[in-house]
């Protein structure tokens, strides 16, 4: 196939799956062999994109004109490459895991569950590939709005209120700040294209462009820079394969992918580095790191826990292409994959606890290590990622962002990191420790592991996590790539 | 040539189709003759729109007496896409109205429903192709007669009141209409517009002008339901039928604010209007008002149909926004939010007519769980719904896209915040829906599973296609549009 129809599929493909587990609802394994088969072909698809854009090629589709000198259309660049990748090839283990979570639970509603988890990986893929800013606007609303059924599926008094935080901040930011920062740009610019080096360079004045900066960064609330991040735990009301697959990886991830798309490809780094106006974005970047983190080490709830690490990693992302050398970008491109393999194993274990268990709290976990012990050995090698240990794939990220800050002389950036990392040590290791060294609590009834369809993704998801320390090849490929735009 | 007569038939057709339906008196014949009428003008109305988009506009000479002695209908850039919008629309509920009124009116008085809506129809057109003032009143009666019976059709006693109500507040709107009109004939001696517009200028006393100018502003604001003279709307739309309100919503408003559009630009002149007279800071202020205080009543509504109703009034004031704007992104913005919001407000009372079909009311405690009893129904209610709110990929999101747009152009950043806070307002009243249909358990005043009858889903369901389909290609409705704000410019220049 040539790249414009890999592109096409590629969006087609999830629209088409969706389709298809809506009709095959009634037959369940019937439905789940959809879901997985769209995700590996979507996954293929992707892939075949991938030798072009390493080689240079930057695989490009025009659907039509929006909007009179706007055009729907995509762009295969590295960092949607790599964003692609990340989201389509963990959509299969997430597919897997969902398939034992769900029926183990006994959800309600398992079709609609499918079908929006297939149109969330479309939305994501046109967040991924869009070519201009109206086209990642159009994908980034429609991800909002078809994770919703996702966040309530419970359907409950919680998840009412979860799904209104989760949409009154989602749509509040990219309604209220993003729309109008794009329409200022194609005020300014008159333009919308990604390009390297930006479009907004001498375009405006310096104020101008600094409020055009907040504009974007906060209204790109997916980031979860605070202080619109809480619309992150929120969206913990959802069942765990959405909390792994959507707010760990494609959710958020497409936030900070928009937040560094917006940073190298609309305002430039050239750009902004002579912006004084610009300066305040590490600083917010850094205190969320670090509050985000405090949050964590205070939450009992695991998933809750879970995502204020979340809310603090996404900042990493922010800040290392917030100190706009070549070195943070690659470091901010390198975690945003890096973190999504780590914090879907945390996820996948956290609703594997709970599938066996039913529990949620970090304090009742006190040796279910040797009970699960599957489970959580994965649990443990992601958590030597989050803190940004050898052998796993955060130590890469982290020490691109270190020494680029560094270099750069970016002490403050440093010391933040630094202090973080000992945070994520802080929340993190305790329950590792409680698992494994802490005897059982008398009344624990007995259970094992969970069902081994989660064991299986979970445990895949954690060796991807030593592999990509040991073999970041491709991904490093391109990260690099993105660098040198920078 | 009868196509030469396009621009005659395009009223004459719907005009003599009422009477016939009278004559025959059933309701399958009469149905058929709308229908055939309706189409005939969405068809008419196509080509007079690319004939005026291939060769500019066209004036017709009614009986051949040469204005301004004789009657003019002109087509051009905004009349045509005004033409298509009604036209179309009719053409869309009548289908709808087969099984949803006779659902709703007693037998014997189906054939009287198609008279009037045919009547409505007419006035509607001919209040838009009509190049000459006092024209426009008499369609603008035609039109507003046949709408107070229509409204007055509904099955609630309610709406008797309702239409009374409208007739009385009309009426006033219809008098200073022809007040101000009739100052302008003593000022100048012309009725016909385009005439108007030249012999104004040459108009030494301007105070009469001026005064003619305020009523036909009161006169027309009353029937385009302008905040503060807004208070017919709710409970006419709220008790009509379901097919009358889908149509009225849809174009009845629409067609006054072209009205408003062709008098302050086409015919006192921006000078005359933004100048001489503060009415642009007087329209701001007006929109402002009415797009904060309907929507947060919508918010607070218990009814559908009454909260979209108020959602109605909000949306009018995006469109007199972008009108008060006077520029060139307002003016597109102004006009393509015409089409948009029609088609989405036409999807939205469409679909909710299905809902009152199998459930009796609109309420929103009628709606729990709607999302499975009524999928498609509902579904359909909610991408009109995002429409409304203007979520990219939809008919509304271009509308909103113009406004904001020339908001920043003209440089008032507080504006466009202003648009996209209070789209946030939107979300909040559509969400009500959402969360009675989608996140709560079916009751005992839900509707069993079941949709409303395919004559009725369809319609309503191409009107969510176009919503669709409109927000992604909008090269006819921006292009129109765009060509309609350069001919409103050029002509108040």
């Amino acid at each position: 196939m040539s790249p414009a129809q890999l592109i096409v599929a590629s969006l087609a493909l999830p629209l088409a799956g969706a389709a298809g587990i809506a009709l095959s609802g009634r037959w369940p394994n019937l439905r789940e062999g959809v879901t997985l088969t769209t995700a590996v072909a979507l996954f293929a698809c992707v892939l075949g994109l991938l030798p072009g854009v390493l080689g240079g090629a930057l695989p490009q589709l025009f659907v039509l004109e929006m909007l009179p000198g706007i055009a729907l259309g995509f762009r295969v660049e590295p960092l949607g490459m790599l964003f692609a990748l990340v989201a389509s090839g963990l959509w299969i283990v997430n597919s897997i895991y969902s398939i034992g979570y769900m029926r183990a639970n006994e959800e309600p509603h398992q079709t609609r569950f499918y079908v929006c988890f297939a149109l969330s990986l479309a939305a994501t893929i046109g967040i991924a590939f869009a070519s201009n800013l109206l086209t990642m606007f159009l994908f980034y609303e429609a991800l909002t709005l078809v994770t919703y059924p996702l966040v309530t599926h419970h359907g409950d008094a919680e998840a009412r209120a979860g799904g209104r935080t989760y949409l009154g901040y989602l749509l509040g930011t990219s309604i209220g700040l993003l729309l109008p920062a794009i329409i200022a740009t194609w005020a300014i610019a008159g333009t919308l294209e990604f390009t390297p080096g930006g479009i907004l360079g001498g375009a405006a004045s310096n104020a101008a462009l600094g409020g055009l900066l907040a504009l974007y960064m906060f209204g790109i609330g997916k980031a979860a820079l605070m202080p619109v991040h809480r619309w992150l735990p929120a969206a913990m009301v959802a069942p765990t394969p959405v909390s792994a697959l959507l707010h760990a990886v494609a959710v958020v991830k497409a936030g900070v992918f928009a937040v560094v798309k917006v940073i190298v490809y609309v305002f430039g780094v050239g750009t902004l580095a002579k912006l004084r106006a610009a300066d305040w974005l590490p600083t917010v970047a850094g205190f969320t790191i670090i509050a985000a983190s405090v949050v964590a080490l205070y939450s009992d709830n695991l998933k809750r826990r879970l995502a204020y690490s979340t809310v603090s990693q996404l900042s990493y992302v922010v800040l290392a292409a917030a100190l706009l050398t070549p070195l943070t970008v690659v470091g901010a491109v390198m975690h945003i994959a890096a973190h999504a393999v780590s914090k879907i194993t945390l996820f996948f274990a956290a609703g594997a606890i709970y599938t066996a268990s039913g529990k949620t709290e970090v304090s009742q976990l006190d040796g279910i290590g040797r009970r699960m012990p599957w489970t959580l050995g994965a649990f443990s090698i992601a958590v030597l990622s989050m803190i940004g240990l050898p052998p796993a794939v955060g130590f890469v990220s982290k020490w691109y962002i270190l020494a680029g800050a560094v270099g750069a002389a970016r002490w403050t950036a440093v010391a933040v990191i630094a202090l973080s990392t000992l945070l994520n040590a802080a929340y993190f290791a305790p329950i590792v420790y409680r698992a494994f060294l802490r005897p059982p609590a008398q009344a624990a009834a007995a259970h094992g592991e969970a069902p081994v369809p989660m064991v299986a993704a979970l445990c895949v998801t954690a060796a991807a996590t030593l592999a990509l320390f040991l073999y970041p090849g491709p991904l490093l490929a391109l990260a690099r790539l993105v660098g040198r735009m920078a | 040539m009868t196509f030469a007569h396009l621009p005659a038939l395009e009223v004459v057709v719907p005009l003599i189709a009422a009477p016939l339906t009278v004559l025959i008196r059933r309701s399958a014949p009469a149905w058929a003759i709308a229908a055939a009428a309706c189409s005939f003008s969405f068809v008419a109305a196509l080509l007079l729109a690319a004939e005026v988009a291939a060769h500019g506009p066209i004036s017709y000479h009614l009986g051949s007496w040469a204005p301004p002695w004789g009657i003019e209908y002109r087509v051009d850039a905004l009349s045509a896409f005004v033409l298509v919008l009604v036209s179309g629309m009719a053409t869309v509920t009548v289908p709808y109205a087969w099984r949803s009124i006779a659902a709703e009116l007693p037998r014997d008085q189906v054939y009287l429903f198609y008279t009037m809506f045919c009547l409505c129809l007419a006035g509607l057109l001919g209040m838009t192709i009509t190049g000459d003032a006092f024209n426009l009143f008499v369609f603008m009666e035609i039109g507003s007669l046949s709408s107070y019976v229509l409204i007055a059709l509904g099955r609630d006693r309610r709406a008797q009141y309702a239409s009374y109500q409208y007739l009385v507040l009309g009426t006033i709107g219809a008098t200073f209409y022809v007040i101000g009109i009739g100052i302008l004939y003593l000022a100048t001696g012309t009725l016909n517009i385009a005439d108007l517009a030249q012999r104004l200028q040459h108009v030494e006393n301007l105070r009469p002008v001026l005064a003619g100018l305020a009523f036909i502003t009161v006169g027309v604001s009353l029937k385009l339901a302008l905040y503060p003279l807004h208070l017919w709307l709710p409970n006419a739309y709220t008790y009509a039928p379901s097919a009358v309100t889908a149509f009225l919503a849809a174009t009845a408003t629409k067609v006054s604010v072209y009205v408003l559009l062709r008098f302050y630009f086409s015919v006192f002149g921006l000078h005359l209007v933004s100048v001489t007279l503060p009415m642009p800071e007087i329209l701001l202020v007006l929109s402002i008002v009415a797009i904060v205080s309907a929507s947060l009543v919508a918010l607070y509504q218990t009814d559908l149909k009454r909260l979209f109703a108020y959602s109605s009034v909000a949306q009018i004031g995006y469109i007199t926004l972008g009108m008060s704007l006077t520029s060139r992104a307002g003016l597109t913005a102004s006009v393509v939010h015409l089409f948009n919001h029609g088609i989405t407000k036409g999807a939205l009372f469409l679909l909710l007519g299905g809902v009152a079909l199998r459930a009796g009311r609109t309420g929103l405690d009628r709606v729990h769980g709607l999302g499975r009893a009524m999928p498609l129904t509902s579904l359909g209610i909610v991408i009109a719904g995002l429409s409304l709110i203007g979520v990219p990929g939809t008919a509304g999101f271009v509308s909103k896209w113009y406004l904001v747009l020339a908001a920043i152009e003209a440089g008032r950043w507080w504006l466009a915040a202003f648009v996209v806070a209070t789209s946030l307002i939107a979300v909040a009243y559509v969400w009500r829906f959402v969360e009675a249909a989608y996140l709560s358990e079916p009751d005992e005043r839900t509707p069993e599973p079941g949709e409303a009858p395919l004559a009725m889903l369809l319609p309503a369901w191409l009107l969510v296609a176009a919503c669709v389909y409109f927000g992604f290609d909008t090269s006819y409705t921006v292009e129109a549009a765009r060509r309609a704000a350069l001919l409103l410019l050029g002509a108040a220049q």
